[in-house]
């Protein structure tokens, strides 16, 4: 029996906050339950709080990254709120640089970035960042 | 240089990159290493303990408590019975992988850690060394 | 025979220790090499103190191995000399010389007692001879050890004083960079940076070079580094004060600073963070005299 993340659904986001240590086979779960609940729920957003995660090596990095790929397929956006800073050091040193993830530094902060990028303008947002997508 | 403690533990699945995690952890928190610097050690342990499990086949993790007197550190030397390495030069490349993985674990864990040695017998097993140290003021 | 020789030495080291001393200290004081670091009493007060755990030591009779435990207390003793002496500030060959120039005096009381010339004494000198040399060659390692401490609790001390994060309004934070941008720096500005975002919760990170007398191919990583850093946090990083020479230089070396938000000045930077942050400054006409 694999631990499950939960995920609740507010309005048209979905909200998760990985405080378990990240495993694999937990990592995975919750990109297939995620994947599962945005078609069910019609979600627009998703909002990941990693504030209490202790790492992010290069699977974890994988994870997240097609976590974010995925939702864009489904047109939902991703927003990764609270990574530590040294996380966000050892992150770089590795070489993981997240590309087409957005970030912010709060969960506040990310549920406005989530609402700007939700909104159809996509006008420039002045809390949090969007990371350019090539 | 005086090895001061050494554990091990098996690598046969995906827990065990768990257990290895934290069992660097509960080492790594026993000598004055920086928060940032314990993230480092932990997460290139991680690195180098998946690549055992999907290269390897799994194997080995050894964690050692090193002293030279005026610097102490940890040593992490994680060892599998796999088909070795070819290629050195290639596998330290970043984005270069023969697995699923993004290609980032050998050459990122030599950056986060402060030495870094390799031997492959191909065709028969790999073993990668890495050593983090922390001067004693 | 070499037993007899040394407890000989032992004893006869205790009997006359007040000679050994006054002669030992009379040595230190005319070496040449002796600066006004150390004052007399204290180097008197040393000198006893080593005469006393060295006859100790030699009556164990060990004269081989100087890393032995029954040394233990002659080099804890001479490490620590050697430390607070690189603190006083004396030089390598006179903090040296503490044990060289026992050989004199210590030579000329075995000669006297065992007589000058004769085989026993001879030995007794060779053998003396390498043991004080290993113990003046520790003392000598002991000093480098402790400059080199000092040496690198300095370095650090500069590292972190050189990289102050300051807060320019509310949700921005600047560093300003001065002096050269290596790896060792590069962690600590990010480190202290990233806490400072995280601390202040600001959204945006000014990294200004203006102060760095070159970028090349390794600074320019180190920026992209300290910038992916800052994004993966969530906040935004712009680098200012680049000269025109430096952006001729990246140019010229092909470095790709990717998607870096770049401004020459700081204050265009400024300008850029406080309108991302939703401000806008308004000079009030009516004040301006």
């Amino acid at each position: 029996m694999v631990e499950r993340i939960p995920i609740l659904k507010i309005g048209e986001t979905l909200l998760v906050t990985i405080q378990v240590d990240f495993h694999d086979r937990v990592a995975l779960a919750l990109q297939e339950d995620l994947t599962d609940k945005i078609v069910t729920h019609s979600s627009k957003g998703v909002l990941i709080d990693i504030s209490s995660l202790e790492m992010v090596d290069s699977f974890m990095g994988r994870v997240l990254g097609n976590i974010a790929k995925t939702s864009r397929l489904l047109d939902c956006h991703t927003v990764l709120v609270g990574m530590q800073p040294a996380i966000a050091i050892t992150m770089t040193e590795l070489g993981i640089s997240l590309q087409g993830i957005s970030t912010a530094l709060t969960a506040e902060d990310g549920m406005e970035l989530l609402k700007a990028l939700m909104s159809k303008k996509q006008k420039r947002v002045s809390h949090g960042r969007q990371i350019a997508r090539k | 240089m005086v090895v001061k403690s050494q554990e091990s533990r098996a690598i046969k699945n995906e827990d065990d990159i768990a257990v290895v995690r934290s069992s660097v952890k509960r080492v790594v928190a026993l000598l004055n290493f920086s928060l940032v610097n314990q993230t480092k050690i932990i997460t290139a342990a991680s690195e180098l303990a998946r690549n055992v499990l999907e290269h390897g086949g799994g194997g080995e993790a050894r964690i050692e408590l090193v002293d030279e007197g005026d610097r102490v550190g940890v040593r992490l030397s994680f060892e599998d019975l796999g088909k070795g390495i070819p290629d050195f030069d290639k596998a330290m490349e970043d984005g270069y992988t023969t697995g699923k993985g993004m290609g980032l674990g050998l050459g990122g864990a030599k950056r986060l850690m402060d030495e870094f040695s390799i031997t492959s017998n191909s065709p028969s097993g790999t073993k990668v060394s890495i050593t983090k140290w922390q001067e004693r003021i | 025979m070499a037993n007899d020789t040394m407890t000989s030495v032992a004893t006869l080291m205790r009997d006359s220790q007040k000679e050994i001393l006054a002669d030992w200290v009379d040595q230190q004081l005319k070496d040449p090499a002796r600066t006004q670091a150390v004052p007399e009493s204290s180097l008197r007060a040393s000198s006893n103190e080593f005469l006393s755990i060295f006859q100790e030591a030699i009556q164990k009779g060990n004269l081989d191995n100087m890393a032995a435990p029954e040394w233990e207390g002659a080099r804890k003793m001479l490490s620590e000399l050697s430390a607070s002496r690189a603190l006083q500030g004396s030089t390598p060959s006179e903090t040296a010389s503490f044990i060289f120039s026992l050989k004199e005096p210590l030579f000329a009381l075995i000669n006297k007692q065992l007589g000058a010339g004769n085989i026993a004494s001879s030995e007794a000198i060779v053998r003396y001879s390498k043991v004080l040399d290993q113990l003046g060659l520790y003392t000598f390692e002991s000093f480098q050890k402790s400059r080199e401490a000092v040496i690198r609790r300095q370095q650090k001390d500069m590292l972190e004083m050189s990289t102050p994060v300051i807060k320019l309004w509310e949700g921005v934070v600047a560093v300003p960079l001065i002096g050269t941008l290596d790896s060792a720096r590069t962690q600590i500005v990010m480190e202290n940076l990233l806490q400072a975002i995280v601390d202040t919760n600001s959204k945006v990170a000014i990294l200004d070079i203006t102060g760095v007398p070159t970028v090349d191919t390794q600074t320019a990583q180190h920026l992209i580094k300290t910038v992916s850093a800052t994004r993966l946090m969530g906040a935004d990083c712009i680098v200012s004060g680049i000269r025109p020479q430096i952006a001729q230089t990246i140019v010229h070396l092909g470095i790709d600073i990717q998607d870096i938000t770049t401004k020459a000045l700081m204050s265009d930077a400024i300008r850029e963070a406080m309108e991302r942050t939703g401000w806008s400054v308004i000079r009030n006409t009516s004040q301006e005299s």
